[in-house]
């Protein structure tokens, strides 16, 4: 039995039918299934042990935040973070971007410094860059791609100067599906002095993730895009950043002392965490990354990977099809393919294709000034997890091609 | 002259002859096809229907109290969807556009049959036509 059965069995959403047809789930990269593993985690705690966490004497209370704390050792543990410190909750990786782009620009960003993001950003990683780049009256200086999709590295060391704070790069662009460089580019920028955010929203799906290795200084991702409970997400950030910056929000566990005469802050992680924090959420972020090592190390992944060669050959074969994101060798690209149909609108494409049951998703995937750049409005994107089969993928083109001659005749 | 409930009528036999969604699209896809071509220094920024995922442009011209509509999308469906809109409504007094329910659509089943970020940009069609029309009253 391929391994790829055997998981499809964890994900309960993928046995339903939509008008009548078998669900073909290929929006992946928007958000993904969730195993059995997390839907009982997440209705275990709801049901049995739900209370407040950090605060409480009480016995649900302990057993709660035991859940929780122990859930960052988790997260610590799979991106090899040097510190459970360095590990903040956020409700995901827009969140978590945010903070950073708050807190790291009251601590670290001056009139007339420098931002620097790539052309591949999606809308999360570049508008709270304009928005603190507005507040603190500084430049936004983007890293553009070139026509295959890749970023021009090239161009970085002539983009820092002694003014640029921080460099924005997503490990993998949501629209494009290219691995950055992030390393080489993370070098480039520490020997300038610059600290470097990387947006893993697609990055931390596919591969495993070590923060030490790549050396960037602050690393996100989204939970619901790695089969964890929506409203998750995690900030890695280093401790020597992290001790310097402040709060992004005040209330609940961040304080340390309140008093009229002035506030003290909780130490690292509790100072970032304000508030009622994601009591049954966060937790099933462990089941979920346990399920990502499970479906690497039990062979899913190796198989989703012929799969994504098959699809990749067959949209690079067809000469009615532009695929947006070129890779120069497979491996640095995730089965995430963006592409246009010559004569066909994307969103009737998307349109027809639900009608069949496949979802794949259709317009600017939150990307516009990537979708300018390639002088589109917008793209038709199927984005595989390695629950997804090489039968679906047959029966994805298939569809496409009853979609194209529908609409073009 | 055929009433506007008549048209209505008619389309929605049209319409209902075909069961399964596909064929809708299909005959969706005919009606954009067939619509006449719209010229393209009309394609400007004030007749495109704002909260469409698609472009859509609508441009309407009025003789002796009647609104006469011509329109294009980028997207063949939705281009269907306008087309089926404007050939119900072309050549109306404004004051019978303004008054009408709008009901045939419901009728249709086309909003529950588009996603919602799709049936938001037929209800922006909609919304177009109707307020158009109370211009003209």
């Amino acid at each position: 039995m391929m391994q790829v059965e055997k998981i499809r069995q964890e994900f309960p959403e993928l046995g339903e039918r939509v008008y009548g047809k078998p669900l073909v789930y290929l929006d992946n990269a928007a958000t993904s299934q969730r195993p059995l593993s997390v839907i009982r985690k997440w209705t275990e705690i709801s049901e049995k042990y739900n209370a407040n966490l950090h605060r409480a004497v009480h016995h649900i209370a302990d057993l709660a935040t035991a859940e929780y704390e122990s859930t960052r050792d988790a997260v610590r543990d799979y991106l090899n973070a040097a510190s459970r410190d360095e590990i903040i909750f956020t409700s995901g990786a827009t969140a978590a971007i945010n903070l950073v782009a708050f807190s790291f620009g009251e601590a670290f960003v001056r009139a007339g410094d420098e931002i620097l993001v790539t052309e591949a950003e999606h809308h999360s990683d570049i508008v709270p860059w304009q928005m603190l780049c507005a507040r603190k009256d500084a430049t936004l200086k983007v890293l553009p791609v070139d026509d295959s999709g890749h970023l021009r590295t090239d161009l970085l060391p002539g983009l820092l100067t002694p003014r640029t704070k921080i460099l924005c790069v997503a490990h993998i662009s949501n629209v494009l599906g290219l691995i950055n460089p992030v390393k080489e580019i993370v070098n480039i920028c520490h020997s300038n002095n610059c600290v470097v955010l990387v947006d893993g929203a697609q990055g931390i799906v596919h591969q495993r993730v070590d923060v030490q290795n790549l050396g960037c200084d602050f690393y996100v991702f989204s939970g619901h895009k790695v089969y964890a409970a929506p409203g998750t997400g995690v900030l890695y950030g280093r401790r020597e950043l992290l001790e310097q910056m402040p709060p992004y929000m005040g209330g609940g566990e961040m304080i340390g002392t309140v008093r009229w005469s002035g506030t003290t802050y909780a130490p690292l992680p509790q100072k970032f965490e304000a508030g009622t924090q994601n009591i049954a959420g966060t937790p099933t972020l462990r089941p979920a990354l346990e399920m990502a090592s499970q479906m690497r190390e039990g062979g899913a992944e190796a198989e989703l990977e012929q799969v994504k060669l098959f699809i990749l050959n067959k949209l690079q074969s067809d000469p009615r099809i532009r695929l947006y994101g070129e890779p120069a060798d497979p491996a640095e690209k995730i089965p995430l393919f963006s592409f246009s149909v010559e004569h066909s609108h994307h969103e009737d494409l998307a349109l027809v294709l639900d009608k069949m049951g496949v979802a794949v998703r259709s317009g600017q995937m939150c990307a516009e000034p990537l979708m300018d750049r390639f002088g589109v409005t917008g793209m038709v994107r199927m984005s595989l997890a390695p629950y997804n089969t090489q039968a679906e993928a047959e029966y994805f083109f298939e569809s496409l091609d009853r979609a194209v001659k529908m609409l073009v005749g | 002259m055929k009433t506007l409930k008549e048209i209505q009528a008619e389309v929605i036999e049209d319409f209902s002859m075909y069961d399964e969604w596909l064929d809708k699209y299909e005959y969706l896809i005919d009606l954009g096809r067939r619509l006449e071509p719209f010229p393209e220094e009309l394609k400007t920024e004030d007749r495109l229907i704002k909260g469409c995922q698609s472009r859509v442009w609508l441009d309407t011209v009025v003789e002796d109290g009647r609104l006469f509509f011509r329109a294009d999308s980028d997207a063949i469906i939705t281009k269907g969807i306008i087309s089926l809109l404007i050939g119900v409504y072309s050549g109306r007094t404004a004051r019978e556009i303004a008054e009408d329910d709008f009901s045939f659509v419901e009728q249709l089943g086309l909003r529950e049959n588009l996603s919602p970020t799709r049936a938001n940009g037929l209800a922006s069609m909609i919304a177009t036509i109707r307020q158009t029309a109370q211009n003209h009253c």
